[in-house]
């Protein structure tokens, strides 16, 4: 009689192990470098792909179970949410105008990654990342869909979110987000890692991210905190695997460091110019504030990330140099883009106004430095102003820095009253910046940002106007024609948020949430 | 009986996001597969072009040759956005694992006879890696391709492809061992019944164009393998011979199978109906794939099947060529 052997138990680990790198091999009918085009030309050397560890061990059955459970919930939440008119019980109607940041500006950037992790999930000649990568493509397919679905019905209800996708490839500030994960794109597979996986999912997303959810958790706002709540788990995988990926890529080769430096350099000051947008919606968009930009930034950068960096020094990688140029920054970013925003209220797809007295003394204490000094008698003298019938609109078009795409607000380090100016020339053809940072990233690779598709450059160049413009035409209006183009609805989407539409139907149904007549 | 629950009622300023509307043709309710997929890839105003495809955008309909004047035509029978995937998939699993309990529970695998278990692994075992392949294949189209009706369902199909060669191992564990995967990785590399299909998926893995890709790997090789396979050799010829239990641990496959069958036809209906270049285009690749295809898995039929490998492919093939005309096209 057959005696039954006991199988032997396989360990967690191995068993993982067949459920995935046990599934690759190396190809012989094709050669591994035309099946993986793309593994060796930006100079990484990666002499064993199994020496990668799994940060987490998840395989698609329970993926798809944990998932799913995630999705149900937050369904509910939504739809209850949506039936229950929840888009009134926020803060006050000002609160709304983040969102549609969020929307315009974040959103289509999950989308991105979507498809940039399926591209890096293809080009990995090495099992265990490339299905890290896949599986996070997934999870931001999810994301992009999550937060559309849980803000479409803002859209209903309110203006500026209606033609989120349109805009996000066309307005002028929305092309600082679009450009960043652009540029993320366009570059090879483990600088694509390096800038999203780790230097924006790893060191930036607390500062992204976090702030908007915890911003609508504090606002009243369940639909848009639910989403980002069940996003958490995800981003925990993707921080893990940002993380993995920039150690494996050290661990295989010294000569990978020096590229590594400048990618962490590159993309750190990338991400941190993106967050403009962020440190004025800390500061000045969220009606009831979760924390200053400035107190983010040090606890999440200067403090996390610097522990982090001294966890990475083993491996050679120092703290990037632009931190000191941030640090220098940090009491006055949110003030000049805020700023910036009100002078440009009328082509910018959300409302825009000046903060009210409580807020101002709010600002006062959390930036003692800079905020009464030099900040607060300029918002001061645009409220008279308004008030006087005069609400200040700038139609002229800003110079924009040609890296980060930002108008040219920024001022010297360490000098809050000039503005800061440098310039490079290229092949003839003078290019200008709004920093040293933003300078040497271009100068690395003046060939890639020449490239660049800049809001005011196309104006000019008339490439911004509905098809069949005739911008010879008596009384022709530029500034017209380029919302036309943005498909962006004046005096509904743009201006000041007083007088607005959104600001008085929110009232009013308010009223009739809340009251009997 | 009615009850009338009350709630302040708003009008709504709009149904829907613009760029729905335009595709619905008015501003109407529009479904979360509509809003999660309408317009989401980027189109306009690329910055810059990618260093590692400098001849084309970031998304580029020119990678294909396929030609679309909407590759928003592209409509997913089964409505799948990420939740709706996940969801479906999640129910799937449950199925799944239930079956695996049972056979395990039962000691049904014991009770095959060992000829036929070796048969079973023999048969399967290698397909984990085709499965893997698939996966490539599919982020490939995923990434390279044109509009996210047409992408998004190859994300999903891509982690299904892992998901099934994750199926497939855990079968080798419980009806063998690791030896089991061992030993059907070195029939994938070495034996030669399963050269002419390893060549046909490395050959794959170098397609530049997207939809060629897709008809290549989703339409002709899974369209026939699929059926060969799972549908014949477990369904009738294991199940026949006291492997019941086969069946049980494979209903994942079939059943996805028949369901992403839907999207695929869809999908090449709609290729096709755009033109006669189209369609032209489809009928030549799937043609050309089609008897590749035919042409590897018949040694590796014959691991089941013996001397009837060719007639049974003969078969499945002809099944296939009667698909696919009713998508438009012939065969």
């Amino acid at each position: 009689m057959d005696m039954k052997v006991a199988k032997k138990k396989l360990g967690l680990k191995e068993r993982y192990s067949h459920m995935t790198r046990g599934l690759g091999w190396d190809t012989s009918y094709q050669s591994m470098d035309d099946v993986y085009p793309y593994a060796k030309y930006e100079g990484i050397k990666i002499h064993d792909w199994d020496k990668w560890e799994d940060p987490f061990r998840l395989t698609m059955d329970a993926y798809w179970k944990y998932q799913a459970e995630k999705e149900k919930k937050l369904y509910a939440i939504i739809d209850a949410y949506n039936q229950n008119n929840g888009h009134l019980s926020v803060t006050d109607a000002r609160y709304l105008n983040t969102v549609k940041l969020f929307l315009t500006g974040v959103s289509p950037l999950e989308y991105m990654a979507h498809r940039g992790f399926a591209h890096a999930g293809r080009s990995f000649p090495g099992a265990g990342p490339r299905i890290a990568c896949l599986m996070q493509s997934l999870d931001e397919l999810r994301h992009a869909q999550t937060q559309v679905h849980a803000i479409s019905n803002y859209n209903k209800h309110y203006n500026g979110f209606h033609e989120f996708r349109h805009m996000h490839d066309r307005v002028w500030y929305l092309s600082v987000p679009k450009s960043f994960f652009d540029d993320a794109v366009t570059a090879g597979p483990f600088e694509f890692m390096v800038a999203i996986g780790f230097s924006f999912e790893y060191v930036l997303t607390n500062l992204l991210f976090v702030p908007f959810v915890s911003g609508a958790a504090y606002n009243g706002d369940m639909g848009t905190m639910t989403f980002g709540f069940s996003a958490q788990s995800d981003e925990a995988r993707h921080m893990t695997l940002g993380l993995e990926v920039i150690k494996f890529i050290l661990e295989q080769d010294p000569d990978n460091l020096p590229i590594v430096q400048r990618w962490i350099d590159k993309w750190t000051w990338r991400g941190y110019r993106v967050l403009a947008l962020v440190a004025m919606m800390q500061d000045y968009m969220l009606p009831k504030r979760t924390m200053s930009w400035k107190e983010a930034w040090e606890v999440y950068f200067e403090e996390n990330g610097g522990a982090l960096f001294k966890d990475l020094a083993r491996y050679g990688i120092k703290m990037p140099e632009c931190a000191k140029t941030i640090a220098l920054e940090k009491d006055h970013l949110s003030h000049q883009t805020w700023g910036t925003f009100y002078n440009y209220g009328a082509a910018a797809a959300f409302h825009t106004w000046v903060p009210d007295e409580d807020e101002m003394n709010w600002l006062s204490a959390k930036y003692p430095s800079s905020f009464d000094k030099y900040y607060r008698p300029r918002l001061e003298y645009w409220r008279e102003q308004a008030a006087q019938g005069n609400r200040f609109y700038n139609k002229t078009l800003p110079m924009l820095c040609t890296t980060c795409q930002i108008p040219m607000l920024f001022t010297e380090p360490g000098d809050p009253t000039k503005t800061c100016y440098r310039e490079t020339t290229f092949k003839g053809e003078k290019y200008h910046f709004c920093s040293d940072h933003c300078k040497k990233i271009f100068d690395d690779e003046p060939e890639k940002y020449v490239q660049s598709w800049l809001p005011v450059h196309q104006i000019y160049q008339g490439n911004c106007f509905p098809e069949g413009t005739d911008p010879t035409a008596e009384g022709f209006d530029p500034l017209a024609a380029v919302l036309q183009y943005y498909h962006l609805e004046f005096g509904r989407d743009n201006l000041d948020f007083e007088g607005s539409e959104d600001q008085k139907n929110f009232d009013a149904w308010r009223g009739m949430a809340t009251r009997n007549t | 009986m009615h009850i009338d629950l009350r709630t302040v009622t708003i009008t709504p300023l709009r149904h829907t996001f613009d760029h729905v509307a335009r595709r619905l043709g008015a501003d109407k309710p529009a479904s979360r597969y509509q809003e999660g997929t309408y317009d989401m890839q980027a189109t306009a105003n690329f910055h810059y072009r990618p260093t590692w495809d400098p001849d084309h955008e970031i998304f580029d309909a020119s990678r294909s040759a396929i030609r679309m004047a909407d590759w928003y035509t592209f409509k997913d029978p089964r409505q799948f956005y990420y939740g709706a995937y996940t969801m479906a998939r999640a129910r799937q699993q449950d199925t799944a694992e239930s079956n695996f309990d049972f056979v395990e529970s039962r000691g049904l695998a014991e009770a095959m006879s060992p000829e036929l278990v070796r048969t079973v692994l023999d048969q399967l075992m290698p397909l984990r890696h085709v499965a893997w392949g698939a996966n490539m294949n599919n982020a490939s189209v995923c990434a390279y391709g044109y509009g996210t009706a047409f992408t998004q369902p190859c994300i999903f199909q891509a982690m299904d492809n892992l998901g099934i060669a994750q199926y497939l191992t855990r079968m080798g564990l419980l009806l063998g061992d690791q030896e089991a995967l061992d030993a059907g990785r070195k029939a994938w590399l070495e034996d030669d019944r399963w050269q002419g299909l390893r060549r046909y998926v490395e050959d794959t893995f170098v397609l530049k164009d997207p939809f060629e890709l897709f008809v290549a790997q989703n339409v002709a090789l899974d369209g026939l393998m699929y059926p060969l396979v799972f549908e014949t050799i477990v369904d009738d010829v294991f199940a026949s011979q006291g492997g019941t239990a086969v069946a049980m641990l494979t209903q994942f496959m079939t059943e996805w199978s028949a369901e992403t069958r839907k999207w695929l036809d869809a999908t090449m209906k709609t290729a096709a109906a755009e033109s006669d270049e189209n369609r032209a285009l489809l009928e030549e690749w799937t043609r050309k794939w089609r008897d590749r295809a035919a042409a590897a898995l018949t040694p590796v039929a014959t691991i089941a099947l013996g001397a009837k490998a060719d007639e049974v492919v003969g078969e499945v093939t002809e099944q296939f060529n009667k698909r696919l005309a009713k998508a438009g096209l012939a065969l």
